[in-house]
């Protein structure tokens, strides 16, 4: 579920007029430190570094959180899912997650977990799993079956175990958003839609970084110091560039989102990590998930029919009414694996633990890497990426994100489910502000609002916009009904004009419809029928945009 | 039980359905002197823009004038299509039939002999149709001439835009403006909508407290378009009383869901069959039809505790497809809701939507359905009729996207026609 925040192009790096082609030179622009990669680890280094006065510039080739970071369960791992392969990462979810809900409690819904066995289920392992969890100094209790339902009354009347653990749900959108918003305040600046093209290398490192703005085919040069690899899947590619080897192996993931929220916590099969094992809470929803499939092209990821059959029928069995339930999305996302040779077996024992690699041992002095790891852990990477670039940059200032809390600057505030629905009841008696998403009441001054912040940051108020930072069109009406409600708006406030509603109406409704493939039967299927008797049966949509055929 | 073995209705024909395909059938039942029972709670008709489509598109991308050339082709290259199994004749008496219909209950139609023609819709496209609305007809000239005109919306109205349509059309009509108003009674809500605002349109004097406020917009304006909504019942008389009053050409242009030309059709329509006292109208939900070894059907429809039967010779099905309800989708497969009849369908889940919403070739499910013999009845696996008396038209017919094709209403009307008189050639 991928969507932007605020960023600049890249011409507005460079004064007016010289926006930086590479034809004619460029401007020379300098920073301490580039960031490539605007996950949630690349973004939590753009915050410590700022936090030690060091000044970044981050560049993201497609949008925030647009891999991994937006494509997982938003579970913030107690470390009970790693006590028997990966004590190490067991450890270090714990303190991280102990670290986060103290720093950052507004991405954080601290509603607990449970790991549940059910009939069938091994039994050695549900009687080894408190030793390791004592082990690895992880606090867990174990609830009867009668407690269990009776804390979560949708878990199968099969259970013969239950283990409540410290389990929460985050928001990587937000976490990453307010990462960014932060170190923005402090100095950094953050380029999306921008791919780090080329490094040309000189005597003892990257000298000069190419960058290129993905939409507009501009470039421009930038000469930092010090260059961090936070590309995720990605950082294979990018390290490449500074003729490193690192082998990341990816390995998919695939997620559904239900209509509702299902449980009021984290519930995890207490079984070795396998398919459709963990169920998370996300605010109004609730997501089931994973699969594991080797991938070799991180760009090119979806969820299929067969996966999404497999997690149904898989989750059913901890949780029977995900086999009835309206699914309203189905995203996939990629897990960077750092590995020295192809294993046969289930990618998900590869270790979770994360990869910090120094170019300098290979020649490349001021190039690091960092990747492999897990949304929970990302700060503590953050931290130790940046540690390693303070060394090179000679800086001696220490670490303040373990510590110093996370501002909620509200940046990325209308993506999150429930908040736009409570400024429409608040809105006082008298006030006009109609409702233009039914489904996750988005009213007129909502968008208005989020329009204005488009138009600051030079991007058109359109659906496609406005819909990556807001919940627009992602309830069940699939945004056949406020797309065009939104579009009239915008049209009438003249903030559009011309033909581009049309065009973008059907990127839009099209952006939509890719999420949903795998999930369309039942209710699902009637609402894809009506927006396609709307939009194509009366609209002639398929037929619009393309005038040769008319 | 004693009570279930009780018949409560008798008839010549049951009709299950209350869409455009099922309103048809029973048109074209009375109309052969049968007697009819009509049942069906809801339909989506409601979600019709009132325009009906004959055909406009085939192959994928490829727009015709001429609807009935394009099924010419259609018979030749898609003989699966219901129309193949239709002469172009036939087609255009149905279609001819409900047109004449509806005018006699106050909702004129008028179409162009063998020619689709251009409509403006709320998004600012123009849309290709055959017979349309008198309401939306006199916009037709209007664009083909692209005389100067005003669009009129209104404060409230959310899912129309007059600036939109004037925005996305005024670069080739150089005499398109657009105004918005208040609608006369409704100045102090924040939040108006079309199905109220048609009903008060209904009333004289709301109408030329309109035309009163619309007046001083006009300027040179020689046509005046508005949502479509310009009353419910007498919708011709509020046109002719706005016309008059401001001096211009008025039109209507059709409005996304849930619109009112929709359910004038729907109500209309109705009130017209009900006006034939062959005509049993029960708006109760189908729940089971059973047939019997001297060739009767037994239909059971309402809730528990107020079924009704209905026994009868014959039985239509017109339930639609996912969104009528007549279609079920489920993980595993496609199943038709009522019987269980086999329905066409791609093999497994993954074939049936191609990736982009917006392909021209369309998405392979909506070409799923039942498959009927040239008599319109359900086959089986074995492509034998399902049972002799069991007859079905309209979308839940297999091998016609109707969303892609714009075949929705001619092809309800057509195979209700061809289904009835199938019906009548064996029993009477």
């Amino acid at each position: 579920m991928p969507f932007g925040s605020a960023s600049t192009t890249l011409s507005s790096l460079c004064p007016p007029g010289h926006v930086g082609y590479m034809k004619t030179g460029g401007e020379k622009v300098e920073t301490e430190v580039l960031i490539i990669g605007g996950g949630v680890t690349g973004t939590g280094i753009a915050r410590d570094l700022a936090l030690r006065g060091i000044a970044s510039i981050l560049v993201e080739k497609s949008d925030i959180n647009a891999g991994a970071s937006g494509g997982n369960h938003g579970l913030l791992h107690s470390g009970a899912r790693y006590v028997s392969n990966d004590m190490e990462s067991a450890k270090e979810c714990m303190e991280e997650g102990r670290i986060l809900k103290q720093t950052a409690p507004h991405c954080i819904d601290d509603c607990g977990g449970m790991f549940v066995a059910l009939e069938g289920d091994d039994e050695n392992y549900v009687a080894d799993f408190p030793g390791f969890c004592e082990k690895s100094g992880l606090a867990c209790h174990f609830l009867s079956p009668e407690e269990a339902r009776e804390l979560e009354p949708e878990l199968s009347s099969k259970l013969i175990a239950a283990c409540a653990v410290a389990d929460a749900a985050v928001d990587p959108f937000m976490l990453s958003l307010e990462n960014m918003a932060h170190a923005k305040q402090l100095g950094a600046k953050l380029f999306c839609h921008t791919r780090a093209v080329k490094f040309i290398l000189g005597r003892h490192g990257i000298e000069t970084v190419l960058l290129e703005d993905t939409r507009s085919g501009r470039t421009m040069k930038v000469h930092p110091r010090v260059v961090i690899n936070a590309g995720g899947a990605w950082a294979g590619y990018i390290a490449a560039m500074a003729g490193a080897s690192l082998h990341i192996l990816c390995s998919m993931g695939t997620l559904l989102v239900t209509q509702s929220r299902i449980t009021s916590g984290v519930i995890n099969r207490l079984r070795p990590p396998s398919d459709a094992d963990i169920l998370v809470p996300g605010g109004t929803v609730s997501i089931i998930g994973t699969t594991s499939r080797r991938v070799d092209d991180p760009d090119f990821i979806a969820p299929t029919v067969a996966e999404t059959d497999h997690i149904v029928s898989q989750g059913a069995q901890m949780i029977p009414l995900l086999e009835k339930v309206r699914y309203i999305r189905a995203y996939s996302g990629v897990r960077p694996l750092v590995g020295s040779e192809d294993r046969a077996a289930d990618d998900r024992n590869v270790s979770r633990g994360f990869t910090l690699v120094d170019h300098g041992e290979t020649g490349v002095d001021n190039f690091i890497t960092i990747t492999g790891g897990k949304l929970t852990t990302f700060r503590l990477m953050a931290e130790k990426a940046t540690d390693m670039a303070c060394g090179k940059l000679g800086n001696k200032n220490s670490c303040l994100t373990r510590t110093e809390a996370l501002p909620s600057t509200m940046e990325g505030k209308w993506t999150e489910p429930g908040l736009a629905p409570k400024r429409w009841m608040a809105k006082p008696h008298g006030e006009t502000d109609k409702l233009l998403c039914e489904c996750e009441m988005i009213s007129e001054k909502t968008i208005d609002d989020i329009a204005c912040e488009l138009k600051k940051n030079n991007e058109i108020p359109d659906l496609l916009n406005i819909g990556k930072r807001s919940r627009l069109g992602k309830g069940p009406c699939q945004g056949s009904f406020c797309s065009v409600r939104v579009l009239a708006h915008m049209y009438d406030k003249g903030a559009l004009s011309g033909t581009h509603g049309i065009d973008d109406i059907k990127a839009f409704l099209n952006e939509r419809w890719k999420g949903q493939l795998p999930i369309f039967w039942g209710a699902q299927l009637i609402q894809a029928e009506l927006t396609e008797a709307m939009h194509c049966g009366f609209f002639d949509l398929e037929l619009a945009g393309d005038h040769e055929n008319r | 039980m004693k009570t279930d073995n009780r018949t409560d209705i008798q008839a010549d024909l049951t009709i299950i359905g209350t869409g455009m395909a099922g309103l048809s059938a029973a048109l074209f039942a009375l109309d052969q002197g049968l007697s009819v029972v009509l049942t069906g709670k809801t339909s989506s008709i409601h979600f019709a823009t009132g325009l009906m489509d004959l055909l406009g598109v085939y192959p994928p991308g490829y727009q015709w004038d001429n609807p009935f050339a394009a099924i010419d082709r259609i018979r030749k290259e898609v003989p699966e299509h219901p129309y193949a199994a239709i002469s172009n004749e036939d087609i255009d008496k149905a279609l001819g039939r409900v047109q004449q219909f509806l005018g006699a209950q106050g909702l004129p139609h008028r179409r162009k002999r063998s020619r689709n023609v251009d409509i403006i819709t709320s998004m600012g496209t123009l849309k290709k149709s055959h017979l349309i609305p008198l309401s939306m007809w006199r916009g037709v000239a209007v664009l083909e001439k692209r005389l100067p005109t005003l669009l009129v919306d209104f404060t409230g109205l959310k899912i129309y835009s007059a600036r939109q349509i004037v925005s996305a059309l005024g670069s080739n009509w150089k005499g398109l403006r657009d105004a918005t108003i208040q609608f006369p009674g409704m100045e102090l809500m924040e939040e108006v909508f079309p199905e109220h605002m048609a009903r008060s349109l209904d009333v004289a004097t709301n109408v030329e407290i309109l035309a009163r406020k619309v007046l001083p917009l006009i300027k040179d304006a020689k046509a005046v378009g508005f949502p479509a909504l310009l009353g419910m019942y007498v919708s011709c008389k509020t046109i002719r009383t706005l016309e008059r009053l401001l001096g211009v050409t008025v039109f209507e242009i059709p409005t996304p869901p849930v619109s009112v030309p929709g359910i004038r059709l729907q109500e209309l329509f109705l009130k017209g069959l009900q006006k034939n006292d062959a005509l049993l109208s029960l708006p109760e939900m189908v729940k089971r039809v059973e047939s019997f070894s001297n060739g009767k059907y037994r239909i059971t429809a309402g809730e528990s505790g107020t079924l009704k039967r209905i026994e009868s010779k014959g039985v239509i099905l017109a339930t639609g497809r996912f969104l009528g309800k007549g279609l079920t989708a489920e993980r595993t497969g496609i199943r038709e809701s009522l019987m269980g009849l086999p329905v066409v369908q791609p093999k497994g889940r993954d074939k049936w939507h191609n990736i982009h919403l917006f392909d021209p070739l369309g998405h392979p499910v909506n070409r799923s359905g039942l498959q009927v013999d040239r008599m319109f009845r359900p086959l089986t696996e074995t492509s034998m009729p399902f049972s002799p008396g069991l007859f079905a038209a309209g979308s839940i017919l297999a091998h016609c996207d109707w969303t892609r094709l714009k075949c929705g209403s001619g092809v309800a009307i057509a195979t209700a026609h061809a289904a009835v008189r199938a019906f009548c050639k064996r029993y009477k």
